[in-house]
């Protein structure tokens, strides 16, 4: 390898390294496919299949042994078949499969991700990985797919299996509207756990430990569970002080307030949800605007078709998905630049 | 991580560093696999790697000696493209490891510093993973994992959790991994470290098969001493960043030697070797060894061993110890490397 020979070669030498960098195209589809195995044979996969299924299926049942009681005054009750997913009995205080979802699935995203490079690290496989000829991205990129992959199961086993009991329970069948809807809340969760999936492989990235990283991940959903909703609207409040014998001010403050809930991906998940599970909710955003709130009084007691539900909480879907692509991104990118070794 | 493939029109800074790469690699030999010119990695102001130049032909064994910390790892992450250099030049079997790492990962097989497993998996599962990676057709893959296998002697272990490995039988495991792509070139990060000596030199000699066996270059590092002296054609001696000797053992031992150094020692005091072995024809000078004052160094311009031991016998002196310096790596290591065997200082 004299100096012209390099030079000369070169060309050649790199249409080579190009075609064969080609070759094994789907590094991270070889990687997702291991921790996807891994993922389903693992104890966190049973245990939290079994913690999720009670707590979906759960006030399922209570709710569908109450409609089924008081079927008579509910007859002609348009999207009956929602009320499964969407309201309580009084017999398990009034919680509902949907509200019981938006509370364990950042528990699902986060199980499944706090671990993912950490773990490759602490275990020694992590500079023997690449060492092989994959590119750095296909580690996060298949860890991340695994994830998602295995979330979506079980959140698609579970609503089938709920939607199937409910069918059996009540005796009604749902409406395509109806199924689109529960469809679309269902995308929506798997989105929502997405975002919480990310967040734990940003956190396995930074944080060297496995069980800090979990702590720290879990720790974060139970401060945004409990005090999310108070204390993000009392920072807004600090910042713009309420002042009642100012109508502008006043809704300055409250549309603060809105702004900074909704930072919170709990909140955005939250306004989807319930878009998308009660036809007849327009008012439930709050007033976003002046003019949301006065069209929203035009329309009172009419149901909204599935796009128009969708339509009204659109901003919040692309803020949690760019939510999602933010925190992964930053993953991706500090992975990309830390060093191979601890 | 640099992707490969966009032509950039030559601008005259590129041109001037594509001329005065070609200037660094001028002097490399036709059949060089491994070749560092100048490489440098910088952690803020510490040089983990200064300035290193050192080529590895094909078929070569090449030790890279130094204490923990010399940059022996940094070294050899650079060569795989798992590091980006801050500055120099690296091929490896003619290619660019920073521009082109899949290439260059394609060809080389690499033994971790303490490497690990998926736990879960059997030694066979960890195998196969590796295969797939590297985009190995299952079919094709099965019968030589199962010759590797063999040939590292884990057929018995293969389907066991790789959890229940020792640490002997992960190294080995390791060995089967870095060669199931069929590499030209091997690269062994502390192979020998942390196991037993019987497993030590099963382990040399598995290596010792395998490199005559696969036509393989090889690159390993170590900082123990004797262990890789049998395996490696050369050896290079690593300190605080820098390659400070580089060559093949004998040469190294006696190429920069002049003179032969005997330690001697007796029964009684060392004080009476000294007027008996300067009458000795040859003998330079005796000295107080360095470390144990039971003993005394003898030098001289040939090996006087012989002629020295007849005339202590003759003296009524009996000899106690006798060994010439320089022969092994021990010695050699405290000639090159001034910060000591556990290289704290750097």
């Amino acid at each position: 390898m004299a100096a012209p020979a390099d030079t000369t070669r070169r060309p050649d030498a790199s249409r080579r390294a190009r075609r064969a960098e080609r070759a094994p195209s789907g590094g991270w589809r070889t990687i997702a496919a291991k921790e996807l195995a891994d993922h389903l044979e693992s104890v966190r996969f049973v245990v939290l299949l079994v913690v999720v299924g009670i707590a979906a299926i759960v006030p399922m049942y209570f709710t569908s042994t109450a409609i089924t009681d008081s079927a008579p005054q509910l007859a002609g009750q348009p999207a009956l078949f929602l009320w499964l997913f969407a309201r309580g009995s009084q017999d398990v205080g009034g919680i509902t499969t949907i509200a019981f979802a938006a509370l364990f699935v950042p528990l699902v995203g986060v199980a499944f991700g706090f671990d993912a490079v950490n773990s490759e690290r602490s275990q020694g496989t992590l500079s023997r990985l690449l060492a092989q000829p994959i590119h750095r991205d296909d580690v996060v990129n298949g860890k991340f797919a695994a994830g998602i992959a295995v979330i979506a199961l079980m959140l698609t086993a579970l609503v089938a299996l709920i939607t199937a009991l409910g069918i059996v329970r009540l005796g009604i069948i749902p409406t395509p509207e109806e199924l689109a809807r529960v469809v679309a809340w269902l995308l929506a969760t798997i989105l929502y756990a997405g975002f919480w999936l990310s967040f734990a492989v940003l956190l396995s990235v930074v944080i060297r430990g496995a069980a800090s990283a979990a702590l720290v991940g879990f720790g974060t959903w139970l401060g945004l569970t409990l005090f999310g909703a108070f204390l993000l609207p009392l920072v807004a409040n600090t910042l713009f002080p309420p002042d009642t014998t100012d109508a502008d001010a006043f809704f300055a403050s409250t549309s603060a307030q809105q702004l900074f809930l909704r930072i919170s991906p709990a909140t955005l998940y939250q306004d989807v949800v319930t878009a998308l599970m009660n036809p007849e909710a327009n008012t439930i955003l709050g007033f976003g605007n002046l003019g949301q709130y006065v069209s929203a009084q035009e329309q009172s007691r009419s149901l909204l078709t599935l796009d128009q539900s969708i339509l009204l909480v659109w901003p919040q879907i692309v803020a949690l998905v760019a939510l999602t692509v933010l925190v992964f991104a930053l993953a991706y990118v500090l992975f990309l630049r830390q060093e191979v070794r601890a | 991580m640099t992707r490969t493939g966009t032509a950039v029109p030559e601008t005259e800074t590129t041109r001037r560093r594509r001329v005065s790469v070609a200037s660094l690699l001028a002097d490399v030999p036709e059949d060089a696999v491994i070749v560092a010119r100048r490489l440098t990695k910088r952690y803020g102001t510490l040089a983990a790697v200064d300035s290193l130049d050192l080529t590895v032909r094909r078929g070569e064994v090449f030790g890279l000696l130094g204490p923990n910390g010399a940059g022996k790892t940094t070294t050899v992450l650079m060569l795989l493209g798992l590091t980006e250099p801050t500055q120099g030049v690296v091929r490896v079997v003619g290619l660019d490891p920073t521009r082109e790492p899949l290439a260059v990962k394609r060809k080389v097989g690499y033994l971790p510093d303490n490497v690990g497993f998926y736990g879960g998996m059997t030694g066979r599962e960890n195998l196969r993973y590796t295969a797939k990676l590297n985009g190995i057709p299952r079919s094709g893959a099965e019968a030589w994992i199962d010759e590797l296998l063999h040939e590292v002697r884990l057929e018995d272990a293969a389907d066991k959790k790789a959890e229940t490995y020792s640490r002997g039988m992960r190294q080995r495991l390791g060995i089967a991994d870095a060669l199931v792509k069929r590499p030209s070139v091997l690269i062994l990060d502390e192979p020998t470290i942390a196991i037993d000596p019987a497993g030590v030199e099963e382990l040399l000699a598995l290596l010792r098969r395998l490199v005559a066996e696969h036509d393989l270059t090889v690159l390993l590092s170590s900082h123990i001493l004797g262990q890789v002296q049998s395996l490696c054609d050369r050896v290079g001696f690593f300190s605080a960043g820098r390659l400070v000797a580089a060559g093949p053992l004998e040469e190294l031992a006696h190429g920069t030697q002049r003179t032969v150094e005997l330690e001697v020692g007796v029964e009684g005091l060392p004080e009476a070797i000294d007027a008996v072995a300067m009458a000795v024809p040859g003998v330079r000078s005796v000295a107080p060894h360095e470390r144990d004052e039971r003993l005394r160094v003898v030098n001289a311009a040939e090996d006087v061993a012989a002629p020295l031991a007849a005339a202590l016998a003759g003296a009524g002196l009996s000899l106690t110890h006798l060994r010439r310096r320089g022969a092994d790596l021990l010695e050699l290591y405290r000639r090159y490397v001034p910060e000591g065997l556990d290289g704290r200082a750097r």
